[in-house]
């Protein structure tokens, strides 16, 4: 069972605010799935490569063209503080973290 | 013309427009009134009523209108993958698929709802609301590519697009009775496509039969500068004509059909029913081997949720779509908006991914799920050099009830248990209606080598004609 602390630290980390009642909900469900995953943890996989991508392509580059980019106003159009030079956030000097 | 134009598949309307035997705009308005009276909740947005010369009736897909997953980004036009955090959102461009195919002269009909973000095997995780499957309404139409098929089949659009990424197109074709294709990795573009995980991700088309299939496939494929893990296709997608399977291998994993897969008895009668067919038409049916697929679906569970979990960072307030306020501060702002934006199943998975990438858990975790995945695609290639085809069923189970595995995450998973394998080593599969089990659609999956679509078309073309199937009976539930 995942401890509590674990859940608080990873909920953090995933800039995800959640209830207590979520913590304990997601603390007994993550256990459950991590427990059935376990069983490849087992497995004998020393030597084998991991596999990230299965398309055989290395440093895929287009052609160093420019081309014309979104306008600025098209660009903020759907943010939900757009200003004059950009998109709009709060202080982040503000955080606690 | 309207109800006689409702029977027709994509390419037969298609080929009715270019022979000046039906008339684009009267297709459209007949699909745009079903959609519109749509009482499955397939569909997030249905287009307005268009003007004559909206129709290109010479190009290839002449005007025959098309349902597109929401996650497609569409210019102007509400694009939310299924989710509220993308409130309002109107993407200020379109998807290369979804462009490639309007290029072909189809119409956009409507957006389809899906399973938040493509993460779901039931289209219940929508922040529209579940969507419902045509042939009974008290079930899950599969997912998360749920509401594209619940229209097809439902006869709420002609054809339409979905995106895989562990079985989401390929479950909710079997679910609904219709055939669905999992592309090869790489062979469509994914640029525009709001990202799940970036390493499985696939468009692929929703159709009435294989041929609708083949042809909607034709004009996706290709290589994009947008999207640098995009391939050129090696050949050119052909229609399907073989009418038999001589000289053709199947091969029958024993892995998947075994106890842990819990295949139920009438699933499993409909894949054996159809494998005699297979033989009938030819082919050699043998057992072959795939070791490590049994787990597939816990490296899966790990990979997809880690790529989730960077993917979605980018939801957090600031771009687009919702914004929550928070304590006056960045960090807060963030954590209420993702709080508020997205739904459990999403949160579940942006924790497991986030966990099974952070210090201490990275290669445990994460590195165990790769070195997996090497053995299952090394699995198929073995496989491969024996057998020309694997079969399985696609799903264990047909369509089940509403809320019937909501509460139970594992067993909402294990839907995947067929599909996922296919997506880790990146090839291509797909799933053809094989019967009805107690008046539901089962679903019969075929899976080739990378690139081997058109064999795998060809093979799929044959059995759907020895196989009859007959979905009218969904789309005239349809109908209200």
């Amino acid at each position: 069972m995942l401890e509590r602390k674990t859940v608080d630290h990873v909920a953090r980390l995933a800039r995800l605010e959640l209830s207590d009642a979520e913590k304990d909900k997601m603390a007994v469900e993550l256990s459950q799935i991590l427990d059935h995953i376990e069983a490849i943890r087992q497995l004998d996989l020393e030597g084998v490569e991991p596999t990230s991508h299965v398309v055989d392509i290395v440093n895929a580059l287009r052609a160093d063209v420019p081309h014309a980019s979104l306008s600025r106003a098209v660009a903020l159009a759907s943010a939900p503080d757009p200003t004059d030079s950009g998109f709009g956030v709060p202080s982040p000097g503000a955080s606690a973290e | 013309m309207s109800a006689d134009a409702l029977d027709l598949t994509a390419a037969a309307a298609a080929a009715a427009v270019k022979a000046g035997e039906l008339d684009p705009g009267e297709l459209h308005e007949l699909y745009r009134g079903r959609a519109a009276a749509d009482q499955l909740n397939a569909f997030s947005w249905v287009a307005p009523e268009a003007a004559a010369d909206d129709f290109n009736r010479d190009a290839p897909l002449a005007g025959v209108p098309l349902g597109v997953k929401d996650l497609f980004c569409t210019e102007g036009v509400p694009t939310q993958s299924g989710s509220k955090i993308l409130e309002g959102y109107r993407p200020p461009y379109t998807a290369t698929v979804v462009e490639k195919l309007f290029e072909a002269g189809a119409t956009l009909l409507g957006k389809t709802n899906q399973d938040e973000f493509a993460m779901g095997s039931s289209n219940e995780n929508c922040a529209f609301g579940p969507v419902l499957n045509p042939w009974d309404s008290t079930r899950v139409p599969g997912g998360s590519s749920g509401g594209s098929a619940a229209a097809v089949a439902g006869g709420l659009v002609p054809w339409a697009l979905g995106t895989d990424t562990g079985g989401s197109i390929r479950q909710p074709a079997a679910f609904c009775g219709i055939v669905g294709l999992k592309p090869t990795y790489g062979s469509c573009s994914r640029y525009g496509m709001i990202a799940f995980a970036s390493s499985l991700d696939q468009a692929g088309p929703l159709t009435r039969d294989v041929t609708d299939s083949a042809l909607l496939f034709s004009h996706m494929v290709g290589q994009d500068v947008n999207d640098s893990t995009s391939l050129a296709f090696p050949e050119q997608i052909r229609l399907p004509t073989a009418r038999d399977l001589s000289g053709i291998r199947i091969g029958v994993p024993e892995e998947l059909l075994g106890a842990e897969g819990g295949i139920d008895p009438g699933v499993r009668e409909s894949f054996e029913a159809t494998l005699e067919l297979a033989r009938k038409l030819g082919a050699t049916v043998m057992p072959c081997r795939l070791p490590h697929a049994p787990h597939a679906l816990s490296a899966y569970y790990i990979i997809a949720p880690a790529e989730a979990s960077a993917n979605l960072a980018r939801f957090d307030g600031v771009r687009y779509g919702l914004r929550v306020d928070g304590d006056g501060d960045l960090t807060s702002m963030y954590s209420r908006t993702r709080a508020a934006g997205f739904g459990p199943e999403v949160k579940r998975r942006i924790m497991l991914g986030t966990y099974a990438l952070s210090s201490g858990y990275y290669d445990a975790y994460y590195g165990t799920a790769q070195r997996v995945r090497t053995k299952i695609a090394d699995d198929f290639k073995t496989a491969f050099a024996d057998v020309d085809f694997i079969v399985t069923p696609t799903a264990p189970s047909t369509a089940f009830e509403l809320g019937a595995k909501s509460a139970d995450p594992l067993a909402m998973y294990l839907n995947d248990f067929c599909t996922v394998p296919m997506s880790l080593a990146g090839i291509p599969a797909i799933s053809i209606p094989s019967g009805l089990s107690e008046g539901l659609p089962v679903g019969f999956q075929l899976a080739g080598p990378a690139f081997s679509e058109n064999r795998l078309l060809e093979a799929a073309f044959a059995l759907e004609s020895a196989i009859g199937f007959d979905g009218s009976a969904a789309r005239s539930g349809g109908e209200k």
